[in-house]
């Protein structure tokens, strides 16, 4: 099915049970520890082996010798694997570093061997074993050192620019010029990246944790050099992403290659001190801005220039990808420039671009507010726009950032907030509020599913689409039960397997609009069969309370199963819309924080966003993508930072201990509003992505309540404690 | 982590004298901090002693009427000790704003006082560290230090001592209680218990090799105002950057050690004297011979103000 | 005031920033056993979830592992391995610990309760049936950690265990979502759900267990 007039009305209108808040579907699963994850598929393969990966010691150079001796000989091994022995592999084409290094080393931590064993424990004892000698080679560590050899990344429009953005800022009666840093960040989702494999002859089973699998299935085949119909990935269930597990890692390479070697079922997680240098990362960024303003507020030239680093080949972080969008303004440039950095790789992690980018830019703008003596809501109003201000003929399929703001003013007791810094007090606290815009852009992506309506009446969807948290699993059975006309009890909802049709996958907040809007093709495609099945009109048939009605005339749908299952698949892909309406998705997030007046100790005291994101589907799980985006914001404004050791080239606090992020005490109670909106320009479901859009602009937002209640600006993320203290009131 | 063989001990003498016959033999109590390290092969012992046997979690008042704290009296159970709590808030409070409620529930007094450093480099063992390997080089000096020391390190190590409860037993002039190898048994004041770094900081404390800490005695209770101000970046789980533990005395008298500053909790008795006259006069004695780097200056400040705190919170 | 950044220390020969061999080697104790040596292997039992179990393990198999990979029960879940997470926090003789950070081989005779021991897919203990109504939960990887210290956490409250957030450590300890917070905060949820954590056990909490207005 194709998608390329807006929707108009359809069975998903019916609301009866997409939009409802009903409890996720897994949840008694992953409540109990039934939910099985990668590691753990003792259910479905027998005598699994151990891997342990062991990572490289330099940053860059390479191996001169490795031996292997000793570890070889320790009890229990069975195979070891290193590049020397792996044979040809063949880089994937999402990674940027090979995942099994040798004899070239391209980063801190880069696996170089992997230790098969009879146990975990003998498996993690003979790693150890393993020597290697390598030579070090020069390395570039240091973004801001490096910054001025950054180069013009070749794809991707890194510069875009509108009338004369330096003469209009130039002439402009108010302006800012400021810079602002964000630092590497890690994903840190809970679950380790894991992976199982089994070979049968030459075909690979591969347990993983992958948040696209097909991708994964291809740079599995292409690295490993197999076909890709012999290789299956399996990821019912992942114990988060957040962008970290687009892609294959070293995990499911390292233990097909031990698989292989060992003859046994490997199975391989990374261990938390290796994750952070070992996978990929959040780059840092430096982010110049420049805004121009006439004496009224209205922005006349708006410029925002970003820098990161990445490893040869590798990609820039698109800081400055919202501010083409968000604010109007007759002069426009942003620019994007690519350091080449030996540090780990870096790529996407949740909101790759906005979410640092807005944490700049949402930071200007609230310092460009105060210079003009304005309040920053009314500021960001002032400078709406409803069309792509690149572009003015191209208009938002909806665009309801004010009356986000507007609402979130109103019930957040945006009106209490003191103008001048630095005047509330709490007891010992110093209270302050900040907003932020929220700003993501709505992808749409082709994605499959295969419905069928069984011989009980139970309906089964099956697509590759993975849930990594988002609630996959709930709303696609919502979307099959409010097309099929049955409840949510009937429809079992398989996910995360290579073998079923091809989705969107779960990346950069697509998945919710388009793997529900494949579903939606598909199940269009099944009511016709079914329909036929019956004899029925399949053009005038409704499908409600598990019967198939047309007139007077109404049949059990179970019915049209009764001499076997009636399958139907089919995709929804895109046409025009995207590119003739700009789709992104809105909110305002405001914040209240209480900054210690002794030492600085900043603390969130409240928190609320305020969404306009299409149709929720799910308003529960939608919810909580919000709140759990906020949470990583905050963690992003107060305390998230790898820290980078520029002599050695490796981020220093790699694991959990060191790379703090939020707790339970960090965080208080949460709201979220939705405002209640369709976008039929989106898809047939009238959603779109909102599980990205909450961690957009909330950094921001708590940087700019830091600065309200204390009065110092501080432009380096993370904004900590040893920041404000000089600028902190004298106490007795 | 290296195989060993694991064995109860029977009684204090005999697991000492067992450690100190084997020097690749090792206590075990909670096992929160060793277990941690040996994975990471950066302790490597090829044999366990484990001491949770031998009765020593008992908590039971002195003669002199103070407190007795048995070795393995797990740190919730210490703070959650209505004697503590009562008599040594700041004891209580310390251990209270340490690791998490499950680590609490492992962990033991000996350990807790014998737990090693967070440095990240410590922690990864790619990196030279005097520490793990005597002789190698220090990598955390010229490299991230915010968190490191700022008092008494040395030109070979400037990590931290991560306890919170060590520095509230420092400012409750505690004594740690031992026994050796031989079966003597020895007192330590807390002042003498910790090392700083100088050229050997793999010598952590003044105990000799195979003895075995049995309690913690803390003296009669001094009254006064306890508090023990913890500031990090995480509200929760998380080590400090700079700690202060006060008692304070109605008179404006009284006590304060700091904890995230040194490879000890740091404490200048003579510094005292000034206490009275508030946080920047105690300040200039306590963190004298302060050396700093541009990552980790602020704790100075920090120390300072968080004694403000403590003092403004005492006189509430 | 000296700054140490400054010093020269010629050893550190990692620093070097031109070509050099180094030698990445596992770091040398002196007087540790050959690295070699042949797992010790002990036998122990203990109760699991109310079954006796016993095993012959390596003296080197954590709890978890034990739990995890000889027992099959992964519910309790491997995050860290290194007591700086939770997820793989057990309740063991009606306390919780981090089972990552605790022999196995020191379990003899131990009671351990593991997420599989409080409620099934079918019949859900109410802090479970709480999470799901409260979504108090995304990925659902440190889920299982976060129920078993909740319920630990209530029971500690009513034995008046005392939490950083304690006002007075001499008075009896009151339930607040301050507190939960506190004591919840071993327990990291990366997707972020701590606020729906907090509302699933405060409606536990306010139920029989603690009285209203607690």
């Amino acid at each position: 099915m194709k998608f390329d007039t807006p929707a108009t009305t359809n069975p998903i209108d019916q609301l009866k049970v997409v939009g409802k808040p009903v409890d996720r579907i897994d949840g008694p699963m992953k409540t109990t520890g039934r939910a099985p994850y990668a590691y753990e598929r003792h259910d479905a393969i027998p005598d699994i082996a151990y891997g342990y990966v062991v990572g490289a010691s330099i940053a860059k150079g390479r191996i001169a010798s490795m031996d292997l001796a000793r570890a070889k000989a320790a009890p229990g091994v069975l195979a070891i694997v290193t590049a020397a022995e792996a044979g040809k592999l063949t880089k994937g084409d999402f990674n940027t570093a090979m995942l099994l290094g040798g004899p070239e080393i391209e980063h801190y931590h880069q696996a170089v061997a992997v230790v098969v064993a009879e146990t975990f424990e003998q498996a993690r004892a003979a790693a150890n074993l393993v020597k290697v000698e390598y030579v070090r080679a020069k390395g570039t560590f240091d973004l801001a050192s490096a910054k001025d050899g950054a180069t013009k990344p070749k794809d991707g429009g890194p510069d875009s620019g509108v009338g004369d953005f330096e003469a209009a800022f130039a002439a402009a009666p108010v302006k800012l010029d400021e810079t602002y840093t964000t630092p590497d960040h890690g994903h840190a989702m809970m679950e380790p990246h894991a992976s199982i494999a089994a070979w049968k002859g030459d075909k690979l089973s591969l347990w993983t944790s992958n948040q696209m699998i097909a991708w994964g299935a291809g740079d599995v085949a292409k690295t490993l050099g197999v076909p890709r119909e012999n290789v299956r990935l399996m990821s019912p269930f992942i114990g988060g992403g957040f962008g970290g597990k687009l892609f294959v890692r070293a995990d499911a390479i390292l233990a097909a290659l031990g698989a292989k070697a060992a003859g046994r079922p490997v199975k391989v997680a990374l261990t938390r001190p290796l994750m952070f240098n070992n996978t990929t990362h959040r780059p840092a960024t430096i982010q110049r801005i420049r805004i121009g303003t006439d004496r009224d507020g209205r922005i006349t030239a708006i410029g925002h220039e970003s820098w990161s680093g990445d490893l040869p080949g590798g990609g820039p972080e698109t800081a400055v990808q919202q501010t083409r969008l968000l604010y109007a303004g007759a002069n426009r440039m942003t620019r994007t420039r690519l350091a080449v950095l030996d540090l780990p790789e870096g790529n996407a992690m949740r909101a790759p671009g906005e979410a640092p980018g807005l944490m700049a830019l949402e930071v200007a703008v609230d310092e460009m507010a105060e210079k003009l003596g304005m309040d920053p809501v009314d500021f960001r109003i002032l400078n709406d726009t409803q069309v792509d201000p690149e572009k003015p003929s191209r208009p938002f399929s909806q665009r309801r950032l004010n009356e986000c703001l507007r609402t979130g003013a109103d019930k957040f007791g945006w009106s209490r907030r003191s103008r001048t810094p630095g005047q509330t007090r709490d007891g010992r606290w110093l209270v302050g509020m900040g907003v932020a815009a929220a700003f993501r852009n709505n992808l749409v992506m082709k994605s499959a599913a295969r419905v069928r309506l069984e011989t009980s009446g139970v309906v089964t969807v099956e697509t590759d689409m993975t849930d990594i948290g988002t609630g996959s699993y709930t709303i696609i059975a919502q979307t099959a039960a409010e097309m099929m006309g049955v409840p949510l009890t009937s429809v079992n909802v398989r996910l995360g397997d290579s073998s079923f049709p091809v989705s969107a996958g779960s990346g950069g907040q697509w998945g919710a609009n388009s793997s529900t809007a494949g579903v939606y093709a598909a199940c269009v495609k099944l009511r016709e069969a079914v329909a036929t099945k019956l004899g029925l009109d399949p053009a005038a048939a409704e499908f409600a309370d598990g019967r198939v009605k047309v007139g007077n005339q109404s049949l059990p749908l179970a019915q049209a199963a009764a001499a076997g299952p009636v399958t139907a698949e089919d995709f929804m892909e895109y046409g025009d819309l995207t590119k003739t309406h700009q789709q992104s998705t809105f909110g305002g997030h405001f914040v209240e924080v209480g900054v210690d007046a002794w030492t600085a100790e900043i603390r969130i005291r409240r928190m609320l966003a305020v969404c306009a994101a299409g149709r929720i589907l799910n308003p529960k799980s939608a919810r909580s993508q919000v709140i759990g985006a906020m949470v990583m914001g905050a963690g992003a404004a107060l305390m998230e930072e790898l820290v980078v050791d520029k002599r050695i080239g490796f981020f220093v606090n790699h694991d959990l201990a060191g790379y703090e992020v939020p707790v339970h005490a960090d965080i208080p109670h949460q709201e979220v509003i939705f405002l209640d909106e369709t976008d039929p320009m989106s898809s047939p479901m009238k959603a779109k992505g909102v599980g990205e859009l909450g961690i957009c602009g909330v950094g921001a937002a708590v940087a700019n309540a830091i600065y309200n209640a204390t009065g110092v600006r501080v432009r380096e993320y993370p904004v900590t404690l040893d920041k404000l203290l000089e600028g902190m009131p004298v106490l007795a | 982590m290296r195989s060993f063989t694991y064995e109860r001990a029977k009684s204090p003498r005999e697991a000492a004298a067992a450690v100190a016959a084997d020097p690749t033999a090792r206590f075990i109590a909670g096992g929160t901090n060793l277990l941690d390290l040996m994975k990471l092969e950066i302790e490597t012992p090829a044999r366990l002693v484990d001491v949770n046997g031998l009765k020593l979690d008992e908590i039971a008042p002195t003669k002199d009427g103070g407190l007795r704290i048995g070795a393995l009296v797990r740190n919730t159970d210490m703070a959650a000790d209505k004697r503590v709590r009562k008599d040594y808030g700041v004891l209580s409070r310390a251990l209270l704003a340490g690791a998490s409620g499950q680590l609490r529930n492992k962990a033991t007094t000996a350990g807790n006082l014998l737990q090693r450093t967070r440095c990240p480099y410590f922690y990864d063992t790619n990196m030279p560290c005097n520490k793990r390997t005597p002789g190698a080089g220090c990598s955390a000096i010229g490299g991230f230090t915010r968190t490191l020391a700022v008092l008494g390190a040395s030109e070979a190590c400037i990590a931290t001592h991560p306890s919170d409860m060590a520095v509230a037993l420092r400012l409750l002039d505690a004594t740690v209680q031992t026994v050796t190898p031989d079966g003597t048994e020895r007192s330590i004041p807390i002042a003498d218990f910790h090392r700083l770094p100088g050229d050997t900081p793999q010598v952590e404390t003044a105990l000799a090799r195979g003895e075995l800490i049995t309690s913690v005695t803390l003296p009669k209770p001094i009254g006064g105002r306890h508090t023990y101000r913890k500031v990090r970046d995480r509200a929760s789980y998380a080590f400090a950057l700079v700690s202060v533990a006060s008692v304070i005395q109605k008179d404006g008298s009284g006590r304060i050690a700091l904890g995230g500053v040194a490879h000890k909790p740091w404490r200048v008795e003579a510094a005292e004297a000034a206490l009275p006259r508030g946080a920047k006069a105690i300040s200039e004695g306590l963190l004298a011979g302060a050396r700093t780097t541009a990552q980790n200056g602020f704790k100075l400040t920090l120390a300072e103000r968080a004694i403000g705190a403590a003092l403004a919170e005492a006189r509430a | 005031m000296a700054i140490l950044d400054d010093l020269q220390l010629s050893r550190r020969e990692v620093m070097a920033t031109g070509a050099a061999v180094g030698v990445a080697a596992a770091p040398g104790v002196a007087g540790a056993a050959p690295a070699e040596a042949a797992p010790s292997i002990m036998k122990v039992s203990f109760t699991v979830n109310g079954k006796r179990q016993t095993l012959e393990l390596d003296t080197r198999t954590t709890l978890l592992d034990a739990l995890r990979e000889h027992l099959k029960l992964t519910g309790s879940k491997k995050g860290c391995d290194h007591g700086q997470c939770g997820a793989c926090t057990v309740i063991v003789d009606g306390r919780r610990i981090n089972s990552c950070l605790s022999l196995a081989v020191m379990h003899e005779g131990d009671e351990v309760t593991t997420i599989e021991g409080l409620g099934t897919p079918e019949k859900l203990h109410p802090l479970q049936a709480a999470f799901v109504r409260h979504d108090g939960y995304q990925c659902g990887y440190c889920t299982p950690g976060q129920i078993c210290s909740a319920k630990a956490v209530l029971d500690e409250i009513k034995a008046g265990v005392p939490s950083h957030v304690t006002a007075d450590l001499t008075a009896k300890i009151q339930f607040s979502e301050d507190e939960l917070r506190e004591r919840m905060s071993g327990n990291i949820c990366r997707c972020g759900a701590y606020s729906n954590i907090v509302a699933a056990v405060v409606e536990v909490a306010g139920g029989p267990l603690l009285g209203k207005g607690a």
